[in-house]
């Protein structure tokens, strides 16, 4: 319909389509190699069919719904989150282009493979719409359209009879069970069909999105912008339309019980990109934010650490060479490779730099605070020599108290929503009944609870710690210099400590072990463990993930040294 | 403390309840009122596989929660309760049950009457059958309070009749409470348990319209039916319903006997030693020289003039007879051990001097004759007695010298 090139053979404007979806010249015949599978991002309930392979979408059903597929469902979400995104900040792109093309091929990619198979027959999962009840039709953003499924036979050609009935047989059989048409073939499918989609893969696809725009978020921010409701996920479904009925097993797929994991979002994403056959993401620069020189910039203003610290990241950041492009930059499908984890990267970074300059084990730092301390009762000029005892107790102060916060907002956390789902309409009546018990007694408790006023959504915010050099009391660290605990050696400032401890002598086999290395908190020095929950905290990961980092980092480090000897100790001289 | 930052529907609610718990062991129950309201959504079926009814959580404490609240009213709870009554068929009966203790709790006695009247009403399928348990508790309750009601008209009634006036309806209700009573209570106590309170308004009952026989069938069974968990208070019943309609010594000491065995510190093996010692039968007073000692077994006798004066008495009357010491004897093989350090310490000797001298007169006693006149106890206060000048202490003095051969041939 939109298709407005002149056809080649006889240069009219008039085309059809084939039921294979390609189209043909409706004057000469000529086909076209040209398929029609765009996607629009929205969804509208269609009335009126378009006829072309002759299928007939049902009307409204009993209860006022209509036909809706699950992808559809998921469109919507993504939708959703993408103009969340949009409202954060994120650039406008990311919803019209990027999204939209990733979501485009995805369902390319799996209607291929799509096939309901109920009694051996082959159906066609249709939905049209028509275009001039399409609201967004300018001539530039991607028309709106149908989602055509290809069958499995592609020269097969049915009839119209059979087709028509063959989809009322698939409709009636999965009404019962799921508001969607295909619920429960959905869940029922088979399992060696890769990437079904799930409610976490729609974060892996707006992560995706983010990094191929090199948007300036990472994914432990945009997981916790999730778990801070900037961002639709939980109860999104309540945004689907009046028609578009949940019950049954679309409540399996579209109701989510847990947060979703980082790792899990991560690895879908990879998993995702490589099903994509998506080409070499854009190069991760580093003028980019994702890259560990300005990530750590980042991370060292919000763990309130001297800004000198940040000379010493990029110098760790270069000899490593994990400041390469090739290294950061995705690789879709390159098992090779070792995929990068931007946060987690650049906190561990800053890790190793601390255990560079203080050692963290439980002794020196303290040594050294003391050494800085005495320094600094003669220092009059310039700014105060970092100490890292007071750094200590400021910090330790304020994540005890953001961490018990947190503790008690995720103890509170509300996980239900306005609108009620049941499995069938036998269960609603209870469901109803119990809804409003529910209500009665978080009211009648409400009011025991004394004057509490509900808790606010916090502002989205890039930071969750902020520190200010205007603050009187000395709590902010981030102008505070290194000199108090360096010395001069030839000319060079170089650290005080002359030692190091490795966190692991050897990695693990990440394939078997499923980890590189093993964090428990009693193997390892109290300040150690101090900074990385610091950074569990404001990345909302488990303190392993960093760990392990932190271990890859120094091997690189001290690669020639481990290379140089079959045994050593621990300690090591720089 | 590693914190896991998976969170998921189950883990977050039972954060939620670790939260409420806390708040409630240190009595902040607007804290707790808060997160309970966090907690309540988790009454709806979630999606995931498990489902843990978290009702009865939630009404356990939120009874808690409404008792000790200080904004909170008895309409409150109330209010609360019927819907908890509605929220779990299977513990309907349970919550009547709790409900009615409540109200009993907060004087509201007709309320709770009406309360175990509609739940004796109450019919629901097979879930009838399966909470009998329960069922039957409710019956037993509206007995005791019928049993409460029959025993405020019957005060009624006897204060009418001092004052000369009769009341026929009072009279009449009286009856059809008995009548009520009796039924529900005979019925509860035939399910061996624990049903004290009730087999002693049962009993009341019975022995009020004269039917005796019943009463002593019901006590006896209660007391000696090997399925009726062991219970010293069964026995005490009946040996109070005995001594009443003054039944033989015979089945008095065989009650007691009982008593003995199950609570040898029984306030009540006072008045058995007793009667024990009086009898002219010698297996009886040996049993009654045994008893008295293991009463003085229990710390919580130490300082009873009572039951010190009791086995002087009779320790001074064995001495005496000079028949018998080897009952003494057997007695102190046990003890001799560790009496002198619980009983008869300097330490003791002096605080009980000074804090009751007839205690410290009949422990002396006996001190003197177990232990020798050489004991610290009882040098001590024969010392400190025969310096008061009062006549008994030198008397007691005079004794035990005499007798002390025989704490040799005890000890020995």
């Amino acid at each position: 319909r939109d298709f407005n090139e002149r056809c080649a053979q006889c240069s009219e404007v008039n085309w059809g389509l084939t039921d294979g979806g390609r189209f043909y010249c409706r004057s000469c015949h000529n086909v076209t190699e040209i398929t029609r599978e765009v996607v629009n991002t929205d969804f509208i309930c269609n009335t009126r069919i378009q006829t072309i392979s002759k299928g007939l979408r049902k009307q409204e059903k009993t209860d006022g719904g209509c036909e809706w597929y699950v992808c559809e469902g998921f469109q919507l979400i993504l939708k959703k989150q993408a103009e969340a995104l949009e409202a954060l900040g994120v650039c406008p792109q990311m919803k019209d282009e990027v999204l939209c093309n990733f979501w485009r091929r995805y369902l390319q990619k799996t209607k291929q493979a799509y096939c309901n198979t109920t009694a051996g027959e082959t159906v066609k999962a249709l939905s049209v719409c028509d275009s001039s009840t399409d609201v967004d039709s300018e001539p530039e953003r991607p028309s709106p359209l149908h989602l055509l499924s290809l069958s499995e036979s592609e020269g097969d050609l049915q009839t119209d009879s059979s087709f028509a009935s063959s989809i009322s047989k698939v409709s009636e059989s999965t009404s019962v069970c799921s508001g969607s048409v295909d619920g429960s073939l959905y869940l029922m499918k088979n399992r060696k069909e890769k990437l079904r989609m799930t409610m976490p893969m729609t974060l892996s696809f707006c992560y995706m999105a983010l990094l191929w725009l090199r948007e300036p978020m990472t994914l432990s921010d945009l997981l916790r912008f999730v778990a801070e409701g900037h961002i639709p996920y939980l109860n999104v479904f309540q945004h689907f339309p009046e028609k578009m009925k949940l019950y049954g097993f679309d409540l399996k797929i579209f109701c989510v019980e847990s947060w979703p994991v980082y790792e899990e979002v991560y690895n879908k994403m990879l998993e995702l990109a490589a099903f994509l056959d998506l080409p070499r993401f854009p190069d991760i620069t580093d003028s980019c934010f994702l890259h560990p020189d300005m990530l750590s910039m980042k991370y060292l203003m919000e763990a309130n650490l001297p800004d000198e610290l940040h000379n010493w990241t990029c110098r760790v950041v270069k000899k490593i060479c994990i400041g390469e492009a090739d290294f950061l930059t995705l690789v879709p499908g390159n098992n090779s490779t070792r995929n990068v984890k931007y946060d987690v990267l650049a906190a561990a970074v800053i890790v190793v730099v601390l255990k560079l300059l203080f050692l963290l084990d439980d002794h020196y730092e303290w040594l050294l605070s003391d050494f800085a301390e005495e320094r600094n009762k003669n220092n009059k000029e310039g700014g105060p020599y970092f100490e890292f005892k007071k750094w200590y107790k400021v910090i330790k102060c304020s994540l005890d108290v953001k961490q018990k916060k947190l503790d008690e907002e995720r103890a509170k956390y509300l996980w239900r929503c306005e609108k009620l789902l049941f499995y069938s309409d036998k269960k609603k009546s209870k469901v109803l009944k119990r809804r409003q018990t529910v209500v009665n007694l978080q009211n009648q408790f409400g009011k025991l609870s004394g004057s509490v006023l509900p808790a606010e959504k916090p502002n989205p915010s890039s930071f969750q710690l902020s520190w200010s050099e205007e603050n009187t009391d000395g709590s902010c660290f981030h102008g505070h210099s290194l000199k108090g605990i360096l010395q001069e050696k030839c000319g060079l400032l170089t650290t005080m400590n002359p030692d190091y401890w490795l966190c692991t002598v050897k990695l693990c086999n990440e394939k078997m072990c499923g980890h590189l290395a093993h964090y428990g908190e009693v193997d390892f020095p109290q300040s150690y463990n101090f900074v990385i929950r610091l950074f569990s905290f404001l990345l909302r990961i488990q303190p392993s993930y960093i760990h392990d980092e932190v271990c890859v980092i120094e091997h690189k480090l001290f690669n020639k040294k481990l290379c140089k000897k079959p045994k050593y100790n621990t300690g090591l001289r720089k | 403390s590693s914190h896991e930052y998976k969170l998921n529907f189950k883990k977050s609610k039972e954060m939620c309840l670790s939260y409420i718990q806390d708040a409630m062991l240190q009595k902040q129950w607007k804290r707790a009122a808060e997160f309970l309201t966090f907690y309540i959504e988790s009454l709806e079926k979630d999606f995931s596989r498990e489902y843990t009814s978290p009702s009865e959580v939630i009404w356990r404490i939120g009874t808690e929660i409404l008792c000790h609240h200080s904004h909170s009213s008895m309409k409150e709870f109330n209010s609360f309760t019927e819907q908890m009554k509605t929220l779990g068929v299977k513990r309907y009966l349970k919550v009547c049950l709790e409900h009615t203790f409540h109200l009993l709790c907060n004087g509201l006695i007709d309320e709770a009457y009406r309360n175990l009247s509609l739940a004796e009403s109450w019919r629901f399928g097979e879930q009838t059958v399966i909470q009998g348990k329960e069922m039957k508790l409710i019956k037993a309750y509206r007995g005791l309070l019928d049993y409460y009601s029959w025993s405020k008209q019957k005060n009624i009634l006897l204060e009418h009749g001092q004052d000369g006036f009769e009341d026929l309806s009072v009279e009449q209700e009286m009856h059809g409470c008995f009548r009520k009573a009796a039924v529900n209570l005979k019925e509860i106590i035939k399910i061996p348990g624990v049903w004290d309170l009730f087999v002693k308004c049962y009993v009341d009952l019975l022995e009020f319209y004269g039917d005796h026989n019943e009463a002593r069938q019901v006590l006896n069974e209660y007391a000696y039916n090997s399925k009726f968990p062991a219970n010293p208070n069964a026995h005490v019943y009946l040996y109070q319903f005995l001594k009443r309609h003054g039944e033989s010594k015979k089945s008095l000491i065989s009650a007691l006997k009982i008593l003995h065995d199950i609570v040898p510190s029984h306030e009540l093996m006072i008045d058995f030693n007793i009667m024990l010692q009086k009898s002219k039968k010698r297996k009886r007073r040996r049993l009654g020289l045994e008893v008295i000692f293991a009463v003085l077994d229990y710390a919580g006798w130490k300082e009873n003039v009572k039951a010190w004066s009791c086995l002087a008495r009779q320790v001074k009357q064995i001495v005496i007879s000079e028949k018998h010491l080897d009952w003494i004897k057997q007695e102190w093989n046990s003890r001799k051990d560790w009496w002198p350090a619980f009983h008869f310490s300097r330490y003791l000797a002096k605080k009980n001097w000074q804090e009751n001298e007839s205690l410290s007169y009949e422990k002396a006693l006996v001190a003197g004759i177990l232990l020798g006149k050489d004991c610290k106890y009882f040098k001590y206060v024969s010392h400190h007695g025969c310096k008061t000048q009062a006549k008994r202490f030198r008397i007691l003095k005079k004794f035990v010298n005499k007798h002390n051969p025989v704490y040799v041939r005890i000890s020995g």
